[in-house]
């Protein structure tokens, strides 16, 4: 195998292209790209748009999940700082103010702060299983957020906060910014300092870590808090690109959808080991396939299954031990001979 | 013959069941009429106040909320106890209450199914218990009747009918194809199939009018603006967008307007609920036609409970009374409506 196939993003991105190359087929100018009142339009570009939110969970999800952890309160994270900059938003007198916006804003941020560090505490100070702490806020979170909405849907009418998330900068759209951003944050601070080893052997033996001088209440803290924060602006862009808060339905399942970026890009969820970047490539591969079933027109009923089917078959092109029994398999069935003589010299 | 057998089996197993069940009932009203009138038609309705279990599908949108509120409103007026619960859009949920409702021995049950099927278990458990069901808003496909006292909401079919009738006076005169995209609620509730099959039902009638492209939105106005996004890159030529609900047309009228159209004019848009939200955007032209689903229940729901509890016979089906709006209408009906 060459080098280049054994590269952790081959896969994921082989996935990916066939999606893509998939649309191709079935409507020709599924790749063009027009200019509509100063921003670009297509497909693609509203694949970026909306998987935005998505991927940012999943940068999120990924560290947590190298520390041998798993935050199933993203979604209500989400529901939770969307509501409330929309709640702040929309009892302001004047929606459009810079200064409002901003508040509230932070404020959610700020809060999905307190959130991620509320499970950061739950797991590396009270010592719970994470996939049992983080439980109690994914029940509980889409409760506060009903709360902080009261059951209705918040519309804010303020062009300034709806830009967040579909506003376009430089004809790109704002999110995709946002995105990057963060992702680069994520990528220096993990890969430039040695915060990144930290986690990664954190995740291996927390015990062993911890003997070696290294915090590892810290750093299972930290990436709790940042995983929080991630899905607060996660948030903020899902609720401005529709300019309405809704705390029952904003990112629901979306821990899942988080949890599956993060395996199809290739970090395990034993620990010890991320990557960031298969993890936006996971993102980009579930919002790919979304937006797949909705251009080709898969009846409602069957979109579910049509979507399992393909994360299986990703996950099994992505197994090491698949693959090498179906190579086995096509070798044994054209060259038998020489299946014949490496039994023999094995 | 191996279906035979198997049908029989069932028809008998279903036959002995609603035996079983007519015999509880039966026991039920003559020990209540001959032994002690007072436990059941003195003691219960005065002395102690009426429990009323209510089973919400969710808030996942405005008219829902309204949905909520109206009823919440109305128990407190009526003077009954409320265990209100919110199912948020699960199935499992929604049994889960039922549940419990019939372990706290409620005195009527009351719930807006989820999805339309799958409730005879539950529901069978509740009719064992001696507690009287009364659905509102949306129905079960349950084959058993005798399972609830009485379906009391909207008509969604004829929601639907009547969508399709406004569409098709518009494009009476049409001569080349009018092409039609559809967002459904969620797959399997009873106001997605019906909204649905009473739209198509009228449409079939002229030829011209064709559903190009239908997806489920899930009633709400993020998924109806990413499916709406898609349905503009996949379909050149989208003519009208009929919506299952006014959230899912809000969210899809961003997505109109961001490719450069004008919602209302360069796609037409009719739309079922008439929530504020989208008497707004009637009024401003957004959207063509709202078919009004009315939320507010409330008042209706505690006289059918109050009926029921006092034995007096309600009618299987009450449909509330439903109106549409044009746009011009709309900016009309706009300030004065409550929800």
């Amino acid at each position: 195998m060459s080098p280049f196939m054994k590269h952790h993003l081959f896969w994921p991105l082989c996935v990916l292209a066939a999606l893509l190359l998939f649309n191709l087929c079935y409507s020709p100018d599924f790749f063009s790209i027009t200019i509509h009142d100063g921003h670009l339009y297509g497909s693609l570009i509203d694949i970026l748009n909306f998987g935005a939110p998505l991927i940012l969970v999943a940068i999120g999800m990924t560290l947590v999940v190298a520390t041998k952890g798993i935050d199933l309160s993203v979604g209500s994270i989400v529901a939770i700082s969307g509501a409330i900059a929309c709640l702040r938003i929309s009892s302001g007198a004047d929606q459009n103010s810079m200064g409002l916006i901003l508040g509230s804003v932070l404020l959610a941020v700020l809060l999905s702060l307190v959130l991620g560090a509320w499970n950061g505490l739950l797991v590396s100070g009270a010592g719970i299983q994470p996939i049992i702490a983080t439980l109690i806020l994914m029940v509980a979170g889409r409760g506060i957020a009903q709360l902080i909405t009261g059951g209705q849907i918040i519309t804010v009418t303020s062009s300034n906060y709806a830009y967040i998330g579909s506003g376009s900068l430089a004809a790109l759209p704002f999110s995709i910014f946002v995105v990057a951003l963060v992702l680069m944050i994520a990528l220096l601070l993990t890969r430039r300092t040695a915060l990144g080893l930290f986690i990664e052997s954190v995740g291996c033996n927390p015990a062993a870590s911890s003997m070696s001088g290294i915090r590892a209440h810290w750093v299972i803290l930290s990436v709790y808090v940042f995983c929080g924060v991630c899905a607060g602006i996660a948030g903020l862009l899902l609720s401005s690109n529709v300019s309405s808060a809704d705390g029952n339905n904003a990112g629901l399942w979306y821990e899942l959808d988080a949890i599956l970026a993060v395996v199809i890009g290739g970090t395990s969820l034993n620990g010890g080991r991320f990557y960031l970047t298969g993890t936006v490539i996971g993102a980009l591969i579930i919002q790919t396939l979304t937006t797949t079933i909705y251009m080709i027109g898969v009846p409602p009923e069957i979109t579910l299954v049509v979507k399992a089917f393909v994360v299986l078959a990703v996950c099994l092109i992505q197994s090491d031990a698949f693959r090498a029994a179906i190579a086995a398999r096509w070798k044994s069935r054209h060259y038998p001979a020489e299946k014949e003589m490496g039994r023999h010299v094995s | 013959m191996k279906t035979f057998g198997k049908m029989g089996a069932v028809l008998a197993l279903t036959l002995s069941m609603a035996m079983l069940g007519a015999c509880g009932n039966s026991n039920g009203g003559n020990t209540a009429a001959t032994k002690a009138p007072a436990a059941n038609g003195g003691t219960k309705t005065e002395a102690k106040e009426i429990t009323l279990g209510f089973s919400q599908v969710g808030a996942e949108s405005g008219w829902r909320s309204a949905n909520t509120k109206s009823i919440q409103d109305s128990a407190k007026e009526a003077g009954y106890t409320l265990k209100f619960s919110d199912a948020q859009q699960k199935q499992e949920n929604q049994i889960k209450a039922l549940r419990s409702f019939i372990q706290q021995k409620v005195d009527v049950i009351s719930f807006s199914p989820v999805v339309e099927s799958g409730w005879d278990t539950v529901l069978k458990e509740a009719k064992a218990a001696g507690i009287p069901v009364v659905l509102t808003d949306r129905a079960v496909d349950s084959k058993d009747t005798s399972l609830y006292v009485t379906f009391l909401g909207s008509d969604f079919v004829e929601e639907g009918r009547k969508a399709g009738e406004w569409l098709s006076e518009q494009y009476k005169d049409a001569s080349e194809d009018v092409n039609i995209v559809e967002l459904q609620g969620t797959t399997g509730s009873a106001p997605a199939n019906d909204r649905m099959s009473g739209f198509a039902e009228v449409i079939k009638g002229n030829p011209h009018l064709k559903v190009i492209a239908s997806q489920t939105g899930d009633f709400t106005r993020a998924k109806g603006k990413e499916v709406m996004q898609a349905f503009l890159k996949a379909n050149k030529d989208i003519d009208v967008l009929y919506a299952h609900n006014d959230d899912m047309a809000l969210g899809a009228i961003q997505a109109i307007e961001a490719a450069g159209l004008k919602p209302g004019e360069d796609i037409k848009i009719i739309s079922v609920d008439a929530v504020k939200d989208g008497m707004q955007a009637a009024s401003e032209g957004k959207i063509n036609f709202i078919v009004e689903c009315n939320p507010l229940l409330g008042p209706q729901l505690m006289q059918v409970v109050q009926d029921v509890v006092d034995g007096k016979p309600v009618e299987a089906r009450i449909v509330t009374e439903e109106s549409t709006f044009t746009s011009e209408q709309a900016k009309e009906a706009l300030p004065s409506r409550q929800y």
